[in-house]
């Protein structure tokens, strides 16, 4: 059932949900140029790429920081439930972040010779780390074994076919925002090589949206009802018709070569799908077993963090719009080599 | 493999093993963030070029550290939930929100500027520029701040109400943020931060003087380094003293452990300076003791009674060697630094602080002693609370995962194996550039690496 009162619960779901999808935004276009690290085999296009989120990417992560407290704060139930059923895509997620993390620093620290020493470990974390989100997306949507207020499952349940094509599907869609970030930050034959990119991705990335699309009303009959009922249908119709309208102007701004539209275009395609899970999951938190009523903390908690919230976030929005501002424009190789 | 072992004893092995790499780096860049906000205020102030050479040879080191400490930072933010289920679930109402703050006050700050910090000098100007190391060294302290509370709420709960899940829920948010032993950590903590930053960077310097005494840099850097240590070390030593006293009203079985009290005194308990705890005998082995010390320290009087740990159930005792041996580890470094100091001071009265090889060779010798201290400090509070994770209200044993044997000793092995590889590497790549001098026209992180964006030719025009 949807409801439409608006409760502090249902502002929470939204604040988490928010958190989580600018660290999408924001990190998932820096694990995507980690992902294509290996298409880029000239050094100096490796520094171009490295030099254009170098400035930003760890304001980017404290998204994923935010995301995970903020679910501690506002859902405990839920960040207790999950974080054991998701254990092994969370380490593995955070262990590729340690890697993909600390070669933006060392790469610049060790000796000529021995320079391209962290670029496997760029690429190979970056590609874990979105791997393992995907994974752990796909292993939420299928739903996990709760009993009492505890995980019950096993340490490996959360590995099915659908949890590994969601995986897939995450990381193809990183990979995307990577190129399409390129097309955007850079110019000559790395942009026109950025290019060529998107538009393989960009049919891989429609592949993958219309398997998950069609695997996840397979998952639970809820699913199913949601999207193929009255009244749900009411709401569901028009995210399948703007994802279709989205990716037809995605293909005209990449045939245009219009450099600052695909990226954008390709954050609307991901804010639709994000859109179409957050419709098959409402009003679960756990999908299937644990509400976001039912997970909610005491409104005194929820009401104490609301007012940092409402004052914080704009600020934080703010001036991490400055520091993107300041290092605003394309980036260039060589420029400034000493 | 792995069936036979126990699924919370790996969780903790695992959570003291990742929390222990990743103190060491904040303890670091929340003294080097403040110190790198002064040299940059100096340069402004006094336009001497010492002081930019010295920031931008800081700042380079800077970027590596706090780049470590926010990888094994974010693991910290998810272990909780991976590791501390029950935990996270009865505690979430009320130490999630601490952490939560953290994150929007400090955590969003520094990183925020901290891009502009590291590569923005020529393009911000340098008001701007000052601005954001002020705000990056502002946040540092404020994420401080944060956990500092949450520990410490942990550490002498206040201010909550149980609810019908078993949760705990504020009752009184002050109280929370302000619990009895917070202030005294925080303090204590800041502190250390900041001796801890001063005994690197002035080991840096003596190291570099030890070569040349007349290089102007290191000079600088531990003339400042040694003021530090003359000042700060004795200014520690008694926020350490008060801190004990605060454990002492709150954990006083912390403080049973830490002094090798087993038996009660009833006519004044003797200071045990040195020996061996036995925790399944219940005393301490070859014990060097000084009679009736142990009162006037902690009671100020002589004759004045303390209880043992005889008096508490042996279920509720903390492990006693741990925490006896890290406590004295942790104070012989303090003394060592008050030394450090007092040495420094001399020297630099007779004139002969950048010359003395005496000085110089135990300046080097300390510096790892703050995070030796540091470390040792956080056994000690941590270990010295067991069996709890909130004191006397929730069990360690009640508090972990659901999760079977393999899959937490799994985990434990990928981490010791990547932490080792990872932050050795870093660790490597610190003391390279720190085995190098600062010199006229020292560059940032921005001068030695391919421009960050078109048009900008960092640092040229400075040097």
């Amino acid at each position: 059932m949807m409801t439409a009162a608006i409760d502090i619960a249902t502002v929470w779901a939204f604040i988490i949900a928010f958190a989580v999808f600018v660290y999408v935004v924001m990190d998932g276009f820096d694990l995507g140029l980690g992902i294509l690290f290996p298409l880029f085999p000239k050094k100096s296009d490796r520094d171009v790429i490295m030099n254009s989120v170098a400035p930003v990417w760890d304001g980017n992560e404290t998204w994923l920081v935010l995301g995970g407290g903020g679910l501690m704060a506002a859902f405990p139930l839920a960040y207790a439930v999950l974080m054991p059923a998701l254990y092994t895509p969370m380490i593995a997620m955070l262990i590729g972040l340690i890697f993909r993390g600390v070669a933006f620093e060392f790469r610049w620290r060790t000796r000529p010779s021995e320079r391209n020493r962290w670029d496997i470990p760029f690429f190979s974390g970056s590609l874990l780390a979105a791997l393992a989100q995907g994974v752990a997306l796909g292993a939420i949507l299928q739903g996990v074994h709760v009993e009492a207020r505890h995980y019950a499952g096993g340490w490996w349940d959360w590995l099915t076919p659908f949890s590994i094509l969601t995986g897939i599907a995450v990381v193809i869609g990183y990979a995307l925002l990577g190129a399409t970030w390129l097309v955007m930050k850079t110019d000559g034959p790395l942009r026109d090589k950025a290019y060529h990119l998107s538009w393989f991705l960009l049919f891989a990335m429609i592949g993958a949206i219309g398997a998950v699309s069609i695997a996840t009303p397979f998952l639970h009959i809820q699913y199913t009802q949601r999207w193929f009922s009255w009244p749900g249908i009411v709401l569901t119709a028009p995210v399948p018709i703007a994802v279709a309208v989205v990716t037809a102007l995605l293909l005209r701004s990449l045939a245009r070569k219009r450099d600052y539209q695909p990226f954008f275009l390709t954050l609307t395609l991901f804010a639709l799908s994000y859109a179409g899970l957050g419709i098959s999951m409402w009003p679960y938190i756990v999908p299937q077993s644990i509400t976001i009523w039912q997970a909610a903390s005491p409104e005194n908690s929820q009401i104490f963090m609301l007012f940092g919230v409402a004052v914080l976030i704009p600020l934080i929005l703010g001036y991490t719009g400055w520091a993107y501002y300041v290092f605003r424009g394309k980036v260039e190789a060589g420029s400034g080599y000493h | 493999m792995f069936e036979g072992w126990d699924a919370v004893v790996l969780a903790r092995a695992q959570f003291a093993f990742t929390m222990s790499f990743h103190i060491v780096f904040p303890a670091f860049s929340i003294g080097l963030a403040s110190y790198l906000a002064v040299l940059e205020a100096l340069w402004l102030w006094t336009g001497r070029e010492v002081f930019i050479n010295l920031f931008n040879y800081w700042l380079k080191i800077f970027a590596v550290a706090f780049g470590m400490g926010v990888v094994s930072g974010i693991v910290m933010s998810y272990q909780f939930g991976t590791n501390w289920s029950a935990f996270s679930d009865k505690t979430g109402p009320v130490i999630g929100p601490l952490m939560a703050y953290e994150v929007l006050t400090a955590f969003f700050l520094e990183a925020g500027f901290l891009g502009v910090m590291l590569f923005g000098l020529e393009r911000v100007g340098h008001r701007l520029h000052f601005l954001a190391t002020l705000m990056v060294a502002v946040g540092t302290l404020i994420s401080a701040f944060w956990i500092l509370s949450a520990n410490s709420w942990m550490q002498t709960p206040a201010g909550y109400a149980i609810n019908a899940d078993g949760q705990f829920i504020a009752a009184d948010w002050f109280k929370v943020i302000f619990n009895p032993s917070f202030p005294y950590r925080l303090v204590h903590m800041v502190l250390a931060a900041y001796l801890t930053t001063a005994l690197v960077v002035g080991a840096v310097g003596a190291f570099h003087l030890l070569r040349d005494p007349h290089l102007a840099g290191p000079r600088v850097m531990f003339s400042m380094a040694m003021w530090m240590a003359t000042l700060v070390a004795p200014i520690q030593i008694f926020a350490g003293d008060q801190h004990g006293l605060n454990t002492l009203e709150h954990q006083p079985v912390k403080i049973m452990a830490m002094e090798g009290h087993f038996h009660s005194h009833p006519h004044g308990a003797p200071l045990i300076l040195f020996g061996w705890p036995d925790q399944a005998a219940g005393k301490v082995k070859y014990a060097i003791e000084v009679p009736k010390l142990g009162s006037l320290v902690l009671k100020h009087s002589l004759d004045a009674p303390m209880a043992g740990l005889d008096t508490v159930p042996r279920e509720n005792w903390p492990p006693v060697a741990i925490t006896f041996w890290s406590f004295r580890i942790m104070v012989g470094m303090g003394l060592l630094m008050l030394g450090l100091g007092l040495l420094s001071l001399w020297a630099r009265w007779r004139g002969t602080l950048y010359h003395s090889r005496l000085l110089l060779m135990f300046a080097i010798a300390m510096a790892p002693s703050g995070f030796i201290a540091v470390l040792a400090g956080w056994i000690t509070t941590e270990t010295g609370r067991q069996p709890f994770t909130v004191y006397g209200l929730l069990r360690t044993v009640d508090s972990a995962s659901p999760l079977a044997a393999p899959a937490v000793a799994s985990s434990l092995i990928a981490f010791i194996m990547v932490y080792f590889a990872v932050f050795g590497a870093g660790v490597i790549y610190m003391l390279r550039m720190m085995a190098a001098a600062p010199h006229h026209g020292e560059q940032g992180p921005s001068g030695d690496t391919p421009a960050r964006a078109a048009g900008i030719t960092p640092a040229q025009g400075r040097a």
